[in-house]
């Protein structure tokens, strides 16, 4: 395998130099048909989103950080709750992981780019315009949107600010964005892999985005469909979801989850792929159960849609339906639980070390888990009564979301930073980076699930006084976390800019197409298809 | 790895798990009311179960948690490269994966059963003693008595100076109002949930008690609470503007107690009635409406009467306010349909209404001078 490889580093070098590279100046990014450029662009992106709307956040915890309202007013205080979960969820971790996905798959599966390049281009140039149309409102009459990240009618229609329009308009470009996304995904995967490359031997990262882009191409119609209801309901006189008219409010929220459940998988299942290729490499070990982790995140995928209903345990549906999304829920421990078990017996045995994507995968795998067992008591639908829209919930969604989503991210970034750029980032800045991260999130989150035991709210700008003190601690851990990422974009610029030659192989425990590529990579990927045995 | 090794990684391993231990019981304990950590086990048979349900899953967690964080510490320990740890290729074994798919399967049956059985408590809200309608409202709550007719509203009592550090806070900060639920000890209490604008969400925690209050709809929820006394609870759905400040409070009586305060509500509303009939001058309006506007206006149309442009339109200098005294009266008591006005005609007394009004057609300097009289506003409640 290694001289054919060699041999085709070898041809993929000289067919760059025939070929042409970037584009000069600007024009490079504007009109870019490269899934390294799209790729990268889609990261940049992606991190400014994640520093707005942690912005955002910190202005939410600051105001928490003591009660009585200090700095912001309730209505502001609802637009910043709203917006940072928009901007987090469609913002940074969605676009975050199709940059990965336009940087890897087409390594990853011995492609020269992407299936279908101009639609990639579209695809990610549609996304500065609508975050620009939603940040917009912000600034108009009545603010922007302040009902909620899942904007439950009728406080999102009858009672909404004049600028939900605006959102509803943009809600529509993102979606457009991340189904062409996913679909360019889907045919990438299915017809360009290298001779050899079997389904069964695609890399899981690969795996877990193809069923990611299936999910995607699914669920986002439906919010398109739900926000056009809503447009109809505001401008044209409708009734979908006003009981005044004969609608039906709970129908907005069977609908949304209909595609806010497989959406929350949609934020994990790449990151389950990500931990997948980092643990083998630094464990230098085979995971252990390749299979069964493709099964477990099919079986993920289907049962995310026969679940939605555990969002709505209070809204009064019937007792036969509370116990089918009661079970329903609960299976999903199953699934999950094998893929936690693999990430561990891959460990167990190995020759570990510990850079810095390791610790971050690491970290994964651990505060994931607690985010794991928390949505297993919120699967319990009489506990529920007491846990549904508290803080638990919040600490509940931030442990999946945050050392889940966003630290498989950080992780991934680390772990094939030196590939994009032919150099290595600071090992020791790196695991400063970490460390403030992991012990900024878990002072953020962890007292979140005390409050809401105690029965704090979400969503309040102001609270009683016995969660005062928690309320205290969690705010000094957000500013810590948030600060700790200019560390992080530091590293990264640094990295890009000093020279630091990585080798091919960049890790020692390093496995798959992607590594038998130079570092930096040649512009376009694989010319001549590699083969694989 | 010699013996030796072995053993000391047990000894750590059981170090480790007690310490888990150790915290984890801290985290359980409820020393201090100021650090409350868990769950309130709560005043009422299903609020226990619930408090039990939730305990034994969160001990499964746990006991998981040891297992499953215990073995990866181990390898993250001594399977380490600096230790000269050698990679073993193992991977893939048929009877692994069969158990750690069909052992958590057994843990969550074990789970369900009692889960559903609670469950099916809960939604068995037939029997009742007494019912009790409760609405929805921005940003308050109505409960309405339909065997007593007893029928009043319930909002906030927190001063605005203590919620802008004005004035120190109180012991029941935000968890304060002007008028709790009053029901009586041991008694089936059903409660039909529905709401007026938007969503809201019913909760006391010490009852295990959280239903959303839906437009359009009627929610069933019961509880028998055990012992007298308070009980605080919040909106739990996001509900706009002051969604954090519309707090529950139930006062739980012994039954000649709660006899007696139903007696009391129901001359209280005569009493009401009667005073429309009253003649009122300007000076006694303007002191009442005040009051009023205060507290069922300002949250939106502001105390300044200016309103927040794109959100509330402003009272004062409007063409309602400063026109027919007809218009003005029928959109305070009717509201606007499809927007957050409401209809204040069922809210508020005659008195109230005519008190209001004529405070909005005078205030801010727009002085019209004239004066709605309660007996007018009477003959329209009719």
């Amino acid at each position: 395998m290694s001289t054919t490889t060699e041999q085709i580093t070898e041809t993929s070098k000289a067919d760059t130099e025939h070929h042409h590279g970037p584009a000069k100046g600007m024009s490079r990014w504007f009109f870019t048909t490269n899934h390294k450029d799209i790729g990268t662009m889609y990261l940049w992106f992606s991190l400014a989103m994640f520093m707005t709307g942690g912005c955002m956040a910190l202005m939410v915890r600051a105001e928490l950080f003591q009660p009585g309202l200090q700095f912001i007013e309730p209505d502001f205080f609802n637009q910043m709750t709203t917006m940072h979960g928009l901007i987090m969820v469609f913002g940074a971790v969605m676009p975050a992981f199709v940059g990965l996905a336009n940087w890897m798959i087409p390594m990853m599966i011995g492609a020269p780019d992407m299936a279908l390049p101009r639609l990639n281009n579209w695809s990610f140039w549609i996304l500065p315009f609508a975050f620009s149309i939603m940040l917009m409102t912000l600034f108009m009459d009545g603010g922007g949107p302040n009902f909620g990240w899942t904007f439950y009618a009728p406080l999102s229609t009858t009672f909404a600010p004049p600028s939900v329009t605006y959102f509803i308009f943009a809600v529509h470009m993102m979606g457009i964005s991340s189904i062409m996304g996913a679909i360019n995904v889907i045919v990438t995967i299915l017809n360009m892999r290298a001779p050899g490359m079997i389904m069964m031997k695609l890399p899981l990262f690969v795996w877990t985005w193809l069923i990611t882009a299936f999910l995607l191409i699914l669920v986002m119609p439906i919010l398109a469909g739900l926000v056009t209801m809503m447009l109809m309901d505001i401008h044209f006189s409708t009734s979908f979801f006003s009981a005044a008219g004969g609608g039906d409010p709970v129908l907005f929220q069977h609908i949304f989850w209909f595609f806010g459940h497989p959406e929350v998988y949609i934020m994990i299942l790449p990151a389950f792929g990500i931990v997948s290729e980092i643990i083998p490499t630094f464990a230098r070990k085979k995971l252990f159960g390749y299979s069964s982790m493709v099964y477990a995140t099919s079986s993920i995928a289907f049962l995310s849609f026969i679940v939605w209903a555990h969002h709505m345990f209070t809204v009064g549906i019937p007792l036969m339906g509370e116990l089918f999304f009661m079970f329903a829920t609960m299976l999903i421990a199953v699934p999950t639980g094998v893929k936690v078990f693999n990430w561990v017996a891959t460990m167990f045995r190995g020759s570990m070390t510990f850079e810095t994507p390791m610790l971050f995968s690491i970290a994964f795998v651990v505060l994931f888990s607690i985010g794991g067992f928390s949505g297993l008591m919120l699967a319990i639908a009489p506990a529920d009564f007491q846990y549904h829209d508290t803080y638990f919930v919040v600490a509940h969604f931030h442990y999946v979301l945050v050392p889940g989503s966003v630290f498989s991210i950080m992780a991934g970034v680390y772990y094939w930073l030196p590939k994009w750029t032919g150099n290595y980032y600071d090992e020791r800045m790196g695991k400063i980076h970490f460390w403030l991260s992991f012990v900024g999130i878990n002072i953020t989150f962890f007292p979140m699930h005390f409050v809401g035991l105690a029965g704090m709210p979400r969503r309040v700008p102001d609270y009683a006084l016995q969660f005062a003190d928690f309320n205290a601690i969690s705010s000094v851990g957000a500013f810590l976390f948030g600060f700790s990422q200019l560390l992080f974009i530091y590293n990264v610029v640094s990295c890009i800019r000093k020279r630091n030659q990585a080798s091919n192989r960049v890790w020692e425990g390093s496995h798959g197409l992607e590594w038998t590529l130079t570092s930096p990579p040649p512009y376009h990927s694989f010319t001549t298809p590699p083969k694989v045995d | 790895m010699t013996k030796n090794v072995y053993f000391s990684v047990k000894k750590q391993l059981r170090l480790f798990a007690q310490l888990w231990v150790i915290v984890l019981l801290f985290a359980v304990s409820k020393a201090n009311a100021d650090w409350q950590l868990n769950m309130r086990e709560g005043v009422t048979e299903i609020s226990r179960a619930v408090y039990d349900l939730h305990m034994v899953i969160f001990w499964i967690c746990v006991a998981i948690a040891v297992v499953v964080f215990g073995v990866m510490l181990f390898s993250v320990i001594y399977h380490r490269k600096s230790r000269g740890a050698k990679a073993h290729n193992f991977h893939e074994n048929v009877f692994v994966e069969i158990a750690w798919t069909v052992i958590p399967m057994v843990i969550l049956i074990g789970m369900a059963i009692p889960a559903t059985g609670t469950l099916i408590k809960m939604y068995d809200s037939r029997e009742s003693d007494l019912d009790i309608q409760i609405t929805g409202y921005q940003w308050k709550w109505r409960y309405q008595y339909l065997e007593s007719g007893v029928d009043f509203f319930s909002s906030l009592a927190t001063p605005m100076a203590q919620i802008k550090g004005e004035e120190p806070k109180g012991e029941h900060y935000l968890l304060e109002v002007d008028n709790p639920l009053v029901i009586p000890v041991g008694k089936k209490i059903r409660f039909l949930i529905t709401a007026n604008d938007v969503i809201h969400s019913w909760w006391v925690p010490d009852f295990a008690v959280k239903k959303d209050a839906i437009p359009g709809f009627i929610n069933e929820s019961w509880t028998v609470v055990e012992e007298p006394g308070i009980y605080r609870g919040q909106c739990a759905e996001l509900c706009g503007k002051d969604h954090g400040f519309m707090p529950i409070v139930v006062e739980v009586k012994s039954q000649p107690d709660y006899d007696a305060w139903v007696k009391q509500q129901q001359l209280a509303q005569l009493e009401k009635a009667k005073s429309a009939e009253k003649r009122w001058s300007l000076d006694e309006l303007m002191t009442t409406g005040e009051a009023v506007y205060l507290k069922s206006c300002a949250a939106c149309h502001q105390a300044s009467g200016e309103g927040i442009p794109g959100a509330f339109p402003a009272l004062k200098g409007s063409a309602i306010v400063q026109g027919d005294p007809a218009a003005h009266i029928d959109i305070v008591l009717n509201g606007k349909p499809g927007t957050a006005m409401q209809a204040f005609i069922d809210q508020l007394s005659a008195v109230e209404l005519a008190a209001v009004i004529t405070y909005e057609r005078n205030a801010w300097g727009d002085s019209l001078g004239d004066i709605i009289s309660p007996s007018q506003i009477a003959k329209l409640q009719q």
